[in-house]
């Protein structure tokens, strides 16, 4: 469907943004040829996002200058764009959990205000293009899935020439990735091009037609990535240096069992929350269990369970023997345990302490260096963030900033070193990586896997699946508050790690209605 | 005009922002006296240096500015770990009534324990009326700016209800007041216009300085305020820590009302406060939510209620031009502070050329 | 019959600046932000209506005085919360100390002045049936238009109404000037209606009770009318009570809406699925668009 003459739909054309001294992009050109799937691919913080807000209207550029079907154009504002002909499907959903599915269509469509027929227009849509979505639902109900069906349906409604699409698989089952990609083909064979936005290189390579690299704010090559291999993309995205992770011995079932979760229960907390449903797994002393899934399966709530910010009946929950379900965080921090949550900022860091006055926030009760009787000691909590800081390679711009002013991945690393430092028996890791780094995030994988050989177990719970056939010795799949069986990772399969993630394996809980998954 | 968020706070604008805020306030102050027709620089005079210029205002200057202060200290606590305590006044008000009791009930009882057990059920009283906010946030999550508020009204009725009704003094020609207290169960002056709890108060804010900025608890509060969900994964308990600000605070506003009737009012009456635990609000803020901020804060607040009575008997400007010059005060004071965590950009933004 | 239909118009009167500042406040809130200086409004709102009647003889003119009032004062709050992003607890608690101690100064000279009443319609007050023609028309405003849409939108998540490219401040900066204009006109009904003169703090607290009604009735209008004629009743419940001389303290029965709010609060608050749905999400957070 690709037509290599003609006008181009849309060009960027030398565009810069800076932010500060950063330049996000740096003399980016694009071309994008009517009827295309192109993709965009980069590292994390490799500026693509920065340049499709920039055509999308949400951010303007520097300099440069943007054409339309040959016509120069200003996007001053996402409606604007829209107005032109673009769409978005944003990676952070524009969505409002208390308003149903139409009412949020309706913020995104102009003209009268008449929700019936735009219902109506939705059901049509919906069916036409297989995405089922109920119109008087109410956002907060659905699963991250149908969330995205709503943000696709909102642009399909607009009848869109370009529609990009930021890191749509993410959050999405293989099977549901799968889904998607026929849906895109259709709209390109219907002769609406596609902006598509990844780093993941083998399903760019099964859907795009061209694809734009894009490293450090530069673009640094345009190509075929059907005639493309993984690698060869791979070295283009990252600049030659791929990290290799140091492999290991398989440490399957050598350690002795250290955490036990028995029966693990958890109600709901709030509106739109997920409880936990009998939960039963054993990490070992010298494994690493990860356990995957899609967003907003309840991977919060466990973490929150098994950390004690949310405590559950004894019993639940053993470390090496003693049963501490009913006991807080601090006391399992005591008892040898260490946590990661998902959140840097604002859980895991407090966004305006310094990185010294961050070192309490896990240690006031576990660690004599900082605080004795009570009383807070500074030049230990200096110290032990020095250490952190070298130790781990946290690069910032002053000798103890705020937790804010840090990068994503360095801040990361700075929370994983705060816990790793005291050689846990337990770690329990929430989306090790997630938003992080190539380099940052094999640094972090590789000190995971270092920690589990020094006898250590550890739990990641992790979206990522090439993180966890990286790094894990068995995996379990979370989906909808229950957790499957581990299984050992060479046994496993990405294809059954997708029908796990769709449900396959949830016993008869009333499954939510809208939500199909296919066999394979 | 626009703002633009900085990357850290500025610690130069933390420091600044108050005085910035204090030099807006006087400008602001002198053009209303000149609004109402007064000599500005005159009434600026009277209101805010004049005070300072002899002993005996200095002292009473130190007597008001204590229940600012004490009060002010523990709602500085409290508003760290955003718990919003704003019916400091009924607090107030119920540590008065509890400490009056001892007088009401034992007037003739005058041994140095008088004074201890007046304190005491001061500090228990303002701590009683501030655990009901406290526990219907805790347990139905009930919003405790409006609950305190609302107590602050049922206190002042049940105060009004007793000095009218069963308190009232017999031989006191009806007057709505209780029996005046006796020597015994007045605080000891150190000098002729300075009572014991000016002292008193000038130790909690220090103390409390201490544990805010060095102790685990400080810390608690400092992170339950600004990130309750990290002060969670901390192991800090938020319903614990609302119990703890709220008792706090209202102890330290009922040890307030309890000093107020046991040296300046000497008995109780339907009012035993010009709106200490409001203004307190103000002295917390502008103490940068820090108890020994709120020492200077509370003597700035102090002398704005010193001058106000000072414009009235010198210019006849009345006196409620105090809590003008107190709400305008904490105006600024909260425009400043944005300036620690932004900057103020004058430019227009670049247009992509069309 | 005729003692129903007294108490039933009582209560209306007694309602009726519950009502219109708890509706005006829902607005602001659904927005996503809480201005807690409704009762600083309000007060501006009684000495501008008294102010403005007085000067000027006519009622009226004093109505639009205390509405212009209100605005004023919401415009002061939503510069600093909105503009300077400052914190919308402490900049409300300072619009309600600054309200109160500038309507003492400003209405000193207005003190024991004899009121001027705004003229019934056929025995009824204006303000009542308008306090009810809102209730129906803020209803269908927001539940019914798109701007109404917006409103809600933008008090979910101010983040996805940016990225929709909605003006997040703009749209709080109307619902803030709707809010004072209401709460204005509330004042102006105590000072023009309700006791035709001007009394220092004469709201004593009414602006904090229409807070606390608007959390009781969980964000909705018709709930907010229920929950004002509801407080409006226990006002005038301890009126009467007073006049049977049943000897229970005048005190006591004066703190009941007191304690008929903190109540109120308990009982919806501890009630999880009533205020889910409805409680704006970003209700307080300031809004700074990301670069």
């Amino acid at each position: 469907m690709t037509s290599t003459h003609g006008t181009p739909l849309l060009e960027a054309r030398n565009i810069v943004k800076t932010f500060g001294s950063l330049r996000a992009n740096d003399d980016v050109t694009l071309t994008i040829m009517p009827g295309e799937i192109h993709a965009f691919l980069g590292e994390n913080g490799a500026g693509k996002s920065t340049l499709v807000k920039m055509i999308y209207g949400a951010l303007q550029p520097t300099s440069g200058q943007f054409f339309w079907k040959g016509r120069q154009v200003t996007p001053a504002s996402p409606s604007v764009a829209r107005h032109l002909g673009i769409g978005m499907v944003f990676q952070h959903f524009s969505l409002f959990d208390s308003l149903t599915v139409a009412e949020n269509i309706a913020l995104a469509m102009p003209g009268p205000y008449d929700l019936p027929a735009l219902s109506g227009r939705i059901a049509k849509v919906s069916a036409s293009y297989g995405l089922p979505i109920s119109p008087t639902a109410l956002v907060g109900d659905l699963s991250v899935g149908e969330r995205q069906r709503i943000e696709i349906i909102r642009c399909l409604l607009q009848e869109p020439q370009l529609l990009i699409m930021d890191e749509p698989t993410s959050v999405l089952t293989p099977q549901e990735a799968d889904q998607l990609f026929v849906v895109l083909k259709r709209l390109a064979s219907e002769g609406c091009s596609v902006l598509y936005i990844s780093h993941r290189l083998e399903e760019v390579k099964a859907l795009c037609d061209t694809a734009t690299i894009l490293r450090h704010g530069k673009v640094v090559a345009e190509v075929d990535p059907r005639r493309e291999t993984a690698a060869s993309l791979a070295r283009l995205m990252v600049g030659g240096d791929i990290h290799a992770i140091k492999a290991r011995a398989s440490a399957v079932g050598l350690g002795k069992p250290r955490l036990e979760l028995r029966h693990l229960s958890l109600p709901a907390d709030g509106a739109f929350a997920v409880p936990l449903i009998d939960i039963n797994l054993t990490v070992n002393a010298g494994e690493i269990v990860a356990i995957a899934g899609v967003a907003g399966n309840g991977q919060g709530e466990f973490f929150d369970a098994v950390s004690g910010e949310r405590t559950v009946a004894p019993d639940m929950l053993c470390l090496d023997g003693v049963g501490l379900g009913g006991r807080s965080i601090t006391f399992r921090r005591k008892s040898g345990a260490a946590f990661v949550p998902e959140e840097r900022l604002g859980h895991g860091a407090v966004p305006s302490m310094t990185l010294s006055q961050n070192m309490y926030l896990s240690r006031h009760a576990v660690d004599p260096a900082l605080v004795s009787s009570g009383v807070l000691n500074p030049e230990g909590a200096r110290a032990a963030a020095e250490r952190i800081i070298k130790g781990f390679d946290v690069r910032k711009g002053k000798p103890d900033p705020e937790a804010r002013a840090l990068s994503g991945g360095n801040l990361q690393k700075y929370v994983v070193g705060r816990e790793m430092e005291l050689q846990p028996k337990l770690l329990v890791i929430n989306q090790p990586t997630w938003g992080v780094d190539a380099g940052a995030a094999a640094s972090i994988r590789q000190a995971l896997i270092d920690l589990a050989q020094g006898g250590s177990a550890v739990l990641v719970i992790s979206q990522d699946l090439d993180e966890i056939f990286e790094i894990a010795d068995r995996i379990a799949v979370i989906s909808r508050g229950q957790l499957s069986e581990p299984r050992p990772a060479s046994e496993m399969t990405r294809e059954e790690i997708g029908l796990l993630m769709a449900g396959a394996h949830e016993r008869a809980q009333g499954g939510s209605p809208g939500e199909t998954s296919h066999a394979a | 005009m626009r703002l633009e968020k900085r990357a850290e706070r500025s610690s130069t604008m933390a420091l600044a922002s108050p005085f910035i805020a204090i030099a807006l306030t006087i400008v602001t102050a002198g053009l209303i006296f000149a609004l109402r027709g007064n000599s500005p620089l005159q009434a600026l005079y009277v209101y805010f240096i004049e005070p300072l210029t002899a002993i005996w205002s200095v002292e009473q200057l130190l007597v008001k500015a204590s229940p600012l202060i004490l009060i002010g200290a523990g709602l500085a606590v409290a508003y760290r770990a955003n718990v919003w305590n704003i019916g400091a006044e009924g607090q107030l008000t119920a540590g008065a009534i509890l400490a009056g009791a001892v007088p009401v009930f034992l007037p003739q009882w005058q041994s140095p324990l008088t004074l201890a057990a007046m304190m005491v059920l001061g500090i228990a009283g303002g701590m009683a009326w501030a655990a009901i906010p406290a526990f219907l946030r805790n347990r139905f999550s009930a919003n405790e700016i409006l609950t305190s508020l609302m107590l602050v009204y049922v206190s002042q009725l049940l105060l009004d209800y007793l000095v009218r009704g069963p308190w009232r003094d017999p031989q006191g020609f009806n007057f709505p007041k209780s029996v005046t207290f006796a020597e015994g169960q007045l605080l000891p002056y150190v000098t002729s216009g300075i009572h014991a709890g000016v002292l008193v108060t000038f130790v909690v804010a220090l103390v409390l300085g201490y544990i805010v900025s060095r102790t685990v608890k400080g810390y608690e509060i400092t992170v339950t305020g600004l990130s309750p969900r990290a002060a969670r994964f901390s192991g800090f308990s938020q319903s614990r820590t609302i119990l703890f600000c709220m008792m706090l605070s209202g102890g330290l506003a009922g040890l307030a009302g309890a000093f107020e009737i046991s040296s300046v009012v000497g008995q109780l009456q339907p009012q035993v406060s010009p709106g200490y635990g409001f203004a307190a609000i103000i002295v917390a803020f502008l103490g940068r939510l820090n108890p020994v901020g709120a020492i200077i804060a509370g003597l700035l607040l102090a002398l704005s209620y010193i001058g106000g009575e000072a414009v009235q008997t010198a210019l006849q400007i009345p006196d409620k031009i105090t809590r003008v010059i107190q709400g305008i005060l904490l105006f600024y004071i909260l425009a400043c502070d944005t300036l620690i965590n932004y900057r103020i950009v004058f430019s227009v933004p670049a247009l992509a050329r069309a | 019959m005729d003692i129903v239909l007294t108490l039933l118009t009582i209560i209306m009167t007694a309602a009726t600046p519950l009502l219109l500042a708890a509706l005006g406040e829902m607005v602001t809130e659904r927005s996503g932000v809480l201005n807690l200086g409704v009762e600083g409004m309000m007060v501006m709102g009684a000495v501008a209506g008294f102010g403005g009647a007085y000067v000027t003889g006519n009622p009226w003119l004093g109505i639009l005085t205390s509405i212009l009032a209100g605005m004023l004062m919401s415009l002061l709050f939503g510069f600093l919360t909105l503009t300077l992003l400052a914190n919308q607890v402490a900049t409300g608690l300072a619009l309600t100390l600054l309200g109160l101690g500038l309507s003492a100064l400003i209405g000193e000279s207005f003190v024991g002045q004899p009121g001027i009443k705004l003229p019934t319609l056929s025995g009824i007050d204006p303000l009542v049936p308008f306090s009810l023609v809102m209730v129906a028309a803020v209803s269908w405003f927001m539940f019914r238009t798109k701007m109404g849409l917006v409103i809600r939108a933008v008090g979910n998540s101010h983040t996805s109404a940016h990225a929709l490219g909605y003006n997040v401040i703009g749209v709080r900066y109307l619902s803030v000037l709707f809010g004072g204009a209401m709460s204005g006109i509330a004042g102006g009904y105590l000072s023009l209606v309700y006791t035709p003169q001007w009394v220092e703090n004469m709201t004593s607290g009414r602006g904090w009770i229409a807070l606390a009604l608007v959390v009781f009735a969980s964000w909705l209008p018709f709930r907010i009318l229920a929950g004002a004629y509801l407080f409006g009743t226990i006002s005038i419940l301890s009126f009467v009570l007073q006049a049977q001389g049943l000897g229970i303290p005048s005190q006591f029965l004066s703190s009941l809406p007191y304690l008929g709010t903190i109540l109120a609060l308990v009982v919806i608050s501890g009630n999880k699925a009533l205020t889910r749905r409805n409680t704006p999400a970003s209700l307080g957070q300031p809004f700074v668009p990301d670069r």
